[in-house]
């Protein structure tokens, strides 16, 4: 097999910062000191606290890294300490989409799909490399070259498949992004109201509209 | 030993009558079929047959389609079950038509898929460029293309289900369907009538992607495919391009892959009763049979670094030398783990009577069906087929243990249960005669840079975690493969489920889809 004689050089995020995660959780504590209004804050704390720490993932495995996430949810590495308690069939229920595998072509729609199924909040998260870029699979005719290409990806968890540990770590890095939805927003926003846009907001009949759905 | 192997060339007029004929003579599995692409010399088929009584000896049919633009052969589905699905298969990636093939749809791709990928001519990326957005639109009509007295094709069209089928969608977003396999079933009540088993939703084109690949580049793609079966599926290939080769590994080599293939096989079976208990509802069962997963993937991961995908069978050797605790960490597993760990299945699970009672004579199928439906692995043994090449084509180090072929009569979802759990003591078993006698030797043989199969073609096999895993190589001389085909262990599993199903209640189709054991990327590839 060939040699190649100088490293490849990959533009990243250096090392360090990578793994600094306490100057994240300074930023937390800063942001939620000053600021925001003493009312309101400390029930959005709370709320964000009780999100970040519910997290129910929706059961969504297309291929291998489905198999250890299973192993996640089994005994030795139990995701439920961390609170993401147990696994949901129905995207209703789901409140974050864990895109385990590889997404091909016809498969797209389906996870699209899946994800409009899903209700706010909600977030997705792109485990191994398939679901980031095609992995392995990059070159392929039928695959999509990652899940951001169809949804708006939250955080993204290398990996052939990631080990057990660097998925959970993952899912706290989503934990923390929850902790601080009220100052930068999510990914997943808010969808659209598609009236608004079709009948034009403020309008009688959009009035009448919120009126009926009020009264049903 | 070579596995070298010479087609005989049949004109497509003559097909039928020949594979006919082999067939009466005994050759009535038929293991594998591949389309390809010979460039200049036309569109075809190869057929792999073999003969299912005890010998297992094999013959090699090829047929090149007259029509390079529209290929046509006859087909073959009256002699074989499972031909309905291969010739599907075959349309989907090159475009040939069967004549008289009653269903004549995709089987992989959208029904709006633009060309046949694995002709070498298509440039799939470019005609379907954008990502599809839209639902797909399955339609309801087989068609059956036939020639009519001038040699002009004729198409005759026919409703998938009945006028007044009630059609439930089983996936491709379900828990118990181990994966995103969809199943299109008609139901009549709570009675299953037929199912349509929809694929390709996992379709990564490992076929077409491997014959721009080198030689050891093909291998990383393998363990992706089943990825519970990752060392027998490597162990496979690295087997055929070695024997293509003319290359012999050192018996160190042999055991240690025999070792490893039977560790991955206990694996794979424990993963097939956790995930059986859960589609049945009993989680307990499911975390003791993780748990017992976990020791041999600390195995896995001291000697390879891997846990899942593990990347260990290299052409000519393996990659890494075996850990120091190797030894001591298997035979603690052999002796103390797997015994308490399947007395536990057997008194929470194997005697439970809601278990019992729906798993016994639940989905039956007979021996005929199962060769026709060319079912190997368990669900082959569990109707008394003995299927296992392990002992009826020696490979590796198996020519040295001793050890039983669990076969049992009447193929119904308990038997195909107790072969698995039967064979991971066969297989603790196997590993206890191999384990103290680790012959020394090299664990990597010395090959040229650039590893080039010579021409022709080869077919290897080793029985993996669920049936008979072929490699079918046809080689130009080149660095990368011309032609690289997996014969699938899933597909025809997928195939016999209409069969198996039919005429039980909805429920029962969860555990029979479990008990069968399949694996979709491995289907899909
Ligand atoms: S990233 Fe690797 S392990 Fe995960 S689905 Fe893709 S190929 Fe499989």
């Amino acid at each position: 097999m060939a040699v190649r004689k100088s490293a490849p050089v990959i533009n990243n995020i250096p090392y360090e910062e990578f793994n600094d995660n306490e100057t994240l959780e300074k930023l937390i504590d800063e942001l939620n000191a000053g600021g925001v209004n003493a009312a309101v804050a400390p029930l959005d704390k709370l709320i964000d606290w009780g999100r970040s720490n519910s997290l129910w993932p929706l059961t969504f495995a297309t291929s291998c890294c489905g198999i250890e996430f299973m192993a996640v949810a089994a005994a030795r590495y139990d995701m439920a300490r961390f609170g993401f308690e147990i696994t949901r069939n129905s995207p209703r229920q789901g409140d974050v989409l864990l895109v385990n595998g590889t997404i091909t072509s016809k498969m797209a729609p389906v996870v699209k799909r899946l994800y409009d199924q899903m209700c706010d909040p909600k977030y997705v998260v792109a485990v191994g490399g398939c679901a980031i870029s095609g992995g392995p699979f990059t070159k392929s005719y039928h695959v999509v070259k990652g899940v951001d290409k169809i949804l708006p990806v939250d955080v993204y968890c290398p990996g052939c498949p990631p080990r057990p540990e660097s998925f959970l770590y993952a899912m706290m890095q989503l934990q923390r992004k929850v902790r601080v939805e009220n100052f930068f927003g999510t990914t997943n926003r808010k969808q659209k109201d598609p009236y608004k846009e079709t009948i034009g907001f403020g309008s009688a009949e959009y009035a009448e509209l919120l009126n009926q759905q009020e009264q049903a | 030993m070579s596995n070298k192997i010479n087609p005989i060339v049949v004109a497509p007029e003559e097909l039928h009558d020949k594979l006919a004929a082999l067939k009466a003579e005994g050759y009535d599995f038929l293991e594998c079929l591949t389309g390809c692409d010979w460039g200049e010399e036309g569109l075809g088929v190869v057929y792999s047959l073999t003969k299912s009584s005890t010998t297992f000896e094999m013959t090699h049919v090829k047929c090149v389609a007259a029509d390079k633009e529209n290929p046509t052969l006859p087909t073959v589905c009256d002699l074989w079950d499972i031909a309905n699905i291969y010739e599907r298969e075959v349309y989907d990636f090159y475009g040939i038509i069967f004549l008289g093939h009653p269903d004549m749809r995709r089987l992989f791709l959208r029904e709006d898929w633009v060309g046949f990928p694995m002709r070498k001519n298509d440039c799939p990326e470019e005609k379907n460029a954008e990502i599809p957005t839209t639902n797909e639109d399955i339609s309801d009509t087989r068609h059956k293309y036939t020639l009519n007295a001038e040699g002009q094709l004729v198409c005759e069209d026919s409703p998938v289900f009945a006028e007044d089928a009630y059609v439930v969608n089983i996936g491709p977003q379900h828990p118990s369907t181990h994966g995103v396999l969809h199943l299109r079933t008609a139901i009549e009540g709570e009675r299953v009538k037929q199912i349509d088993p929809h694929l390709g939703y996992i379709h990564r084109g490992i076929e077409k992607l491997s014959e721009n690949m080198t030689y050891p580049q093909t291998l990383a793609l393998t363990d992706r495919m089943d990825y519970l079966g990752a060392m027998q599926t490597r162990h496979a290939l690295c087997m055929c391009i070695e024997q293509a080769m003319g290359i012999e590994v050192s018996p160190r080599v042999q055991v240690i892959r025999t070792i490893m293939d039977e560790l991955q096989r206990i694996d794979s079976h424990i993963l097939f009763f956790s995930c059986l208990c859960q589609d049945l509802g009993a989680t307990t069962a499911f975390l003791y049979g993780f748990r017992d997963r976990e020791e041999v993937l600390k195995i896995f991961e001291k000697t390879t670094g891997g846990r899942l995908i593990i990347n260990y069978n290299m052409i000519g050797g393996v990659a890494h030398d075996l850990h120091p605790d190797f030894v001591k960490d298997v035979k603690h597993f052999i002796n103390e783990t797997m015994p308490r760990g399947l007395k536990e299945y057997h008194s929470i699970f194997t005697g439970n009577v809601i278990f019992r009672n729906r798993a016994i004579g639940v989905g039956p199928l007979s021996k005929e069906q199962v060769i026709s439906y060319g079912c190997t692995g368990g669900t082959g043994r569990a109707a008394g087929w003995h299927c296992d090449l392990r002992k009826h084509r020696p490979y590796a180090a198996y020519d040295q243990v001793k050890f039983n072929e669990i076969t049992f009569e009447s193929g119904d979802s308990m038997d195909r249960y107790m072969v698995r759990l039967k064979e991971i003591e066969e297989s603790c078993e196997i590993i206890r005669q191999l384990i103290d006698n680790i012959p020394e030797g090299p664990i990597q043989e010395k090959l040229k840079p650039i590893v080039k199969v010579p021409e022709g073609c080869y077919y290897s096999a080793v029985e993996g975690s669920r049936g008979i895993l072929g490699v079918y190589l046809e080689s130009k001389g080149d660095k990368s493969p011309y032609r690289l085909h997996y014969r699938s262990t899933g597909l025809p599993l997928v195939a016999a489920l209409d069969e198996a199903c039919r005429d039980y209640m909805i429920a029962d189709l969860i555990t029979i889809g479990g008990t069968m054991d399949y694996i979709i990327p491995d289907i899909d590839r």
